[in-house]
């Protein structure tokens, strides 16, 4: 992102762009869950997750010097202007991979949302306020799932355990933070990722010791989500969210 | 499933009294088997409908063209399973279970409507499933509102609404498509010839040739027979082709002044028996997709019993203070 660009912008962008991303990654699963409660529970928490995206690109279409609308930044944009964390678009996997995946995100988004409905830009404590609660009840469902599946079965507990060790390398790039992260917590209208990260440790340590898993001892991560350096995966979500828009320029759906 | 002994004869005579003054067959009322047996057949192939509908338009979910469309296909393909599980559990009122219901879904011993065998080819075709497939199924779920089966009907109640919405959707889906540009008006006329004659077949075989409609109507199950209800939905279908700008795929369309009906042409029911026998373009592929995410997740459920046993046998042992709740039941406490 160029330096003229407003920090708001940005930040709007990358939070809605965590959401849309997921969303697009849930979307996938619809019809193929292990019992039809769990098409249904995934189908509401991607509607959640679409529904979240969509108020922050309403909002940063508001204050963006080209006018853009929800379907300009979600469709218009390349993989390199993408700037989700890398966690959002790692593939679903088999069922242990999408909760571990979606609990990583439940415990980022609920403090963060918390912190959010307290911001001093009231459009943004609006949108985080309504998220908040959606972001708990996702929190409940894959935490309960995350220990059901490390307690449950030997074969459901090591899956578990491999997709913690699998997705565990993309968890530090959601509190990463730049000059955008730093001027707006500044000025109170965002937290400094970094003040989220102890309560992100305590919920996923929490349902993990309850779930009788363990975080790798590899310390490495996987950084970079936040200035569009994705893993090679968001390159092929992009194309099949974006075809059908792409193909009929202008054109209204 | 349980079957019901031989019939008192006064156990008789309140039931076709019941049916008599229009009242509802509830699920604790004694009922001859033949009837359970017709209700488990059509709830199930209802509510296996509703389920593999999922198929042909989820599978446009991630391809939709705008964040709208796509939270509103999202939310109708949700419905559906919502609507999957209410038929359940009517079904289970019968005395049969849902892993039976399953099974004999997998194994192609009950049947789903024909109409999703056949592929979504292109984001039209979303819009005509909504117009087109959704409004043959609500012609035939509001006579269903009022069937004699007291759980069925009641769920159809609600169905119904929601149908209703979806219907809308699919209709406001090809207004846009033909208001658009000369691709989008081509992609609307051939999902409308592609859907029209399947959606038609979608009320089921000429009365003439079905086995089920007279003894259906006998019990109060059905209300109208096919023929009527195909003939409502052409009457109701046409004059919206027409306001879309869009041609019926039949040479043999006319308006019957003396009917006060369209005519219309012949069903080429060749062509449904196959599709019916497995020979659809989609058949195989629903039923391997379905089996498929039901095979792959069924770790997912052994660890959801495993864990829930374990649960029970620690709260019996030590007053259950250690005790953890699965996803399923969403009480799970995480401190925040």
């Amino acid at each position: 992102m160029g330096s003229d660009v407003d920090p708001l912008l940005t930040y709007l962008l990358r939070l809605a762009d965590d959401n849309l991303v997921l969303a697009q990654r849930l979307g996938e699963l619809i019809a193929g869950m292990p019992d039809l409660e769990e098409d249904i529970a995934v189908a509401n928490v991607a509607l959640d997750h679409l529904g979240q995206a969509r108020n922050l690109y309403a909002y940063a279409g508001q204050i963006d010097p080209a006018g853009r609308d929800e379907d300009d930044f979600a469709m218009g944009r390349s993989e390199r202007e993408f700037l989700n964390a890398v966690l959002v678009e790692q593939p679903n996997g088999d069922f242990a991979v999408t909760m571990v995946r979606q609990l990583f995100v439940d415990a980022y988004q609920v403090p963060l949302y918390e912190a959010l409905s307290e911001s001093t830009d009231e459009q943004l404590a609006a949108i985080a306020a309504k998220a908040v609660k959606e972001a708990r009840y996702h929190l409940d469902r894959s935490a309960g799932w995350v220990v059901t599946l490390g307690d449950g079965t030997g074969e459901s507990h090591h899956r578990a355990q491999a997709a913690v060790d699998e997705l565990w390398q993309f968890t530090a790039d959601l509190f990463t933070a730049d000059r955008v992260e730093d001027e707006l917590s500044s000025r109170g209208v965002v937290p400094d990722p970094a003040s989220l990260r102890p309560r992100f440790d305590g919920m996923v340590g929490e349902v993990l010791a309850a779930a009788n898993l363990t975080v790798p001892s590899d310390p490495y991560q996987r950084l970079g989500g936040r200035t569009g350096f994705h893993t090679a995966h968001l390159g092929h979500l992009l194309p099949e969210l974006q075809w059908l828009h792409r193909a009929h320029p202008g054109a209204e759906w | 499933m349980t079957t019901t002994e031989q019939p008192p004869t006064d156990s008789m005579r309140r039931f076709d009294e019941l049916l008599r003054a229009d009242e509802k067959i509830e699920p604790r009322d004694w009922m001859p088997d033949e009837y359970r047996k017709t209700m488990i057949r059509q709830i199930a192939q209802h509510a296996h409908s509703e389920v593999i509908g999922q198929q042909p338009e989820g599978n446009w979910i991630t391809r939709a063209p705008s964040l709208r469309r796509k939270a509103i296909l999202m939310a109708k393909v949700q419905d559906e399973a919502g609507h999957g599980l209410y038929l359940y559990a009517a079904a289970e009122t019968l005395g049969i279970s849902r892993d039976e219901l399953n099974q004999l879904l997998h194994t192609g011993r009950q049947k789903y409507s024909s109409i999703f065998n056949y592929p979504t080819l292109s984001w039209a075709d979303i819009g005509a499933i909504g117009w087109l497939v959704d409004g043959a199924a609500i012609t035939n779920q509001v006579m269903l509102t009022r069937t004699s089966y007291g759980p069925y009907a009641r769920a159809m109640v609600r169905i119904c609404k929601e149908e209703s919405f979806h219907q809308r959707q699919g209709f406001e889906i090809m207004v846009t498509l033909t208001r658009g540009t000369d691709e989008q008006k081509a992609m609307a006329q051939d999902a409308l010839d592609r859907w029209w004659w399947p959606s038609l077949a979608m009320f089921g075989p000429p009365d003439a040739d079905s086995t089920h409609t007279e003894q259906s109507m006998a019990w109060k199950i059905k209300l109208e027979t096919n023929d009527e209800l195909r003939q409502k939905f052409v009457d109701m279908t046409v004059p919206q082709a027409d306001h879309l700008g869009l041609r019926i795929p039949d040479p043999d369309l006319v308006w019957n002044e003396e009917r006060g009906h369209y005519d219309f042409g012949e069903i080429d029911w060749d062509d449904f028996w196959q599709v019916v026998k497995g020979n659809g373009p989609c058949n195989r592929e629903r039923i391997a997709s379905k089996v498929r995410a039901w095979n792959d997740g069924a770790w997912v459920r052994e660890a959801a019993a495993a864990h829930a046993e374990r649960q029970r046998r620690r709260a019996a042992g030590n007053g259950g203070s250690n005790g953890r709740s699965s996803g399923r039941d969403r009480d799970t406490e995480v401190r925040r």
